[in-house]
């Protein structure tokens, strides 16, 4: 991977390669017609989507659909990846320590994506085997696929989701109905309860209220201002503030915040979670020429896949008009569209463009957006071509 | 406006210079051919364009086949097509699931300009990805 001599407008480093990472990785190698180098680096050998990860759950695909090499975006794009694991950031001496050495920047952009807070309950952490989260997809995915296969017909799965803002919005909504849609065929005698520590379903409220009472009558249990208080962990029992349940199959979706690469600088100066940043340029608001995106920022915007690649352009244009001595875009504009599948066929969008509010310094939503009018299979098609797609403009 | 155009041209003038002076290393490692009509106001409809990639594919060249649906390629199409078409989704004429969420939100200027953007889009083939198997060390 020679990059030749010096690049010409510098060497941009990327910590995390997600949706976010990859992304920017790839457009400031398209957009400064290969004029700036760049290097990745991420600790996990393949990409898995988190995207269409429930749908492993619901079995209509397994992990290894989702599953892809980094070789293309390398190939293709001139990228450096180094398949390692941060260890420090100094930001003063732009230079980072990794497990097996050590690199230097002239702009770092950090997309670590999210880390899991287990701070409430510390003996959770411990027990992600029998208690699995599956909030990152991978091997998690499929413990808890396969807990699921091994419940017995009549058997309670229980689900907890976290106060917002957490990664994907609609997420857990999507992933009961994947659940509630494989007992509803395999184990029909089966329930599904959600605790939710929200007041009220987070994302298309509308659309999962209908489908939990109508497609999923008599199995999916939906129970609004339940954060949990206590968990035991061998009897799968959870204490919320209104509940006491038993499960056989428990998973737990823990609050969240920045990933630890942003928390080594401590750039999650929100709540001491999210990072804030300048919507402009996506440069931290705690330490300059590093900038952040994904779901690590603090921000009114849903923490999405399409969202992390949107903000990954925004942040690359940005950097390809700084080091070029020009100024970034002062209004950027960009779409967000999130599909949840409710069974393996159907799914349903909120769509939604974007736009930078002058006096606010934030992104707002456009008017114009929303969500469908009821879950379809001619939307289950979009939904799996939106994958195809991102997952080629992202890798390939 | 005169201007700005002149920046547009000073930063295009810039790209190139600094584009042919590397362009042994570039050439080497940069093996898709990067849009041409890269100016400053193009860099701000870029942005949005290619936000458009979840579905639509990198500069607007969806994949396409079986597996794939159907999602319209974007590159190279007409652009008084492309704006009509997003006009009618903008107003309801043409009834859509999803598009009409998108075309409401967006400025009748900024799909005039989305729509020469992706008329200069080179069309090409875009790469399905293929699966692998999840390797027992990853998370």
């Amino acid at each position: 991977m020679a990059f030749g001599k010096k690049p010409p407008l510098g060497h941009v480093v990327i910590i995390g390669g997600g949706y976010a990472g990859t992304t920017a990785a790839k457009y400031i190698r398209m957009w400064s017609l290969g004029n700036i180098a760049v290097t990745v680096i991420e600790k996990s050998a393949q990409f898995v989507s988190c995207p269409l990860s429930n749908l492993v759950l619901g079995g209509s695909k397994t992990i290894n659909d989702l599953t892809f090499d980094y070789d293309l975006v390398q190939k293709n794009h001139g990228v450096k990846w180094v398949p390692d694991e941060v260890t420090a950031i100094d930001v003063t001496a732009k230079k980072i320590s990794m497990k097996r050495g050590e690199i230097a920047y002239d702009r770092l952009i950090i997309a670590p994506g999210i880390d899991l807070m287990y701070d409430a309950f510390p003996h959770l952490e411990a027990a992600q085997e029998q208690i699995p989260h599956a909030w990152k997809a991978g091997w998690q995915t499929v413990n808890l696929r396969k807990q699921l296969e091994a419940m017995p017909d009549g058997g309670v799965f229980v689900m907890s989701i976290p106060k917002a803002p957490y990664r994907c919005p609609p997420g857990p909504y999507e992933r009961a109905c994947q659940v509630a849609s494989y007992l509803k065929t395999n184990k029909p005698k089966s329930k599904v309860i959600v605790l939710d520590a929200n007041p009220e379903i987070v994302s298309k409220k509308g659309l999962f209220t209908k489908v939990f009472n109508e497609m999923y009558a008599g199995i999916i249990d939906y129970r609004p201002n339940n954060a949990i208080t206590a968990v035991d962990i061998a009897s799968k029992t959870i204490t919320s503030e209104f509940d006491k349940v038993k499960a056989d199959v428990l998973n737990i979706i823990p609050p969240q915040r920045a990933g630890k690469a942003a928390q080594m600088v401590g750039l999650n100066n929100i709540d001491k979670r999210w990072c804030e940043v300048d919507f402009l340029t996506y440069e931290s608001k705690i330490a300059p020429n590093v900038h952040v995106i994904g779901d690590s920022v603090s921000a009114a915007l849903p923490k999405s896949a399409h969202m992390a690649t949107s903000q990954a352009r925004v942040c690359a244009s940005a950097i390809v008009a700084l080091v070029s001595g020009q100024p970034p875009d002062t209004a950027p504009v960009f779409a967000n569209t999130c599909y949840s599948y409710v069974n393996d066929k159907q799914a349903m969008h909120v769509a939604n463009v974007y736009r930078y509010d002058e006096t606010k310094k934030i992104m707002l939503p456009a008017e114009g957006g929303g969500v469908s009018d009821k879950p379809s299979e001619l939307e289950g098609q979009y939904a799996n071509a939106w994958a195809v797609n991102i997952w080629s403009d992202v890798l390939t | 406006m005169l201007t700005k155009h002149f920046i547009y041209l000073d930063f295009i003038l810039l790209g190139f210079i600094l584009f042919t002076s590397v362009r042994g290393d570039a050439a080497e490692v940069n093996a898709f051919k990067a849009p041409e009509n890269i100016s400053q106001e193009n860099t701000h409809i870029r942005t949005l364009a290619a936000s458009c990639a979840a579905c639509h594919g990198t500069n607007g060249n969806s994949v396409t086949g079986s597996n794939a649906g159907s999602l319209p390629v974007l590159a190279g199409l007409n652009a008084n097509y492309f704006s009509s078409q997003m006009n009618a989704f903008k107003n309801g004429e043409r009834v859509s699931t999803v598009m009409h969420h998108h075309a409401k939100g967006l400025h009748a200027d900024e799909i005039d300009l989305l729509a020469l953007y992706f008329s200069q889009q080179k069309r090409i083939t875009a790469t399905p990805l293929k699966a692998q198997t999840l390797k027992t060390n990853h998370d």
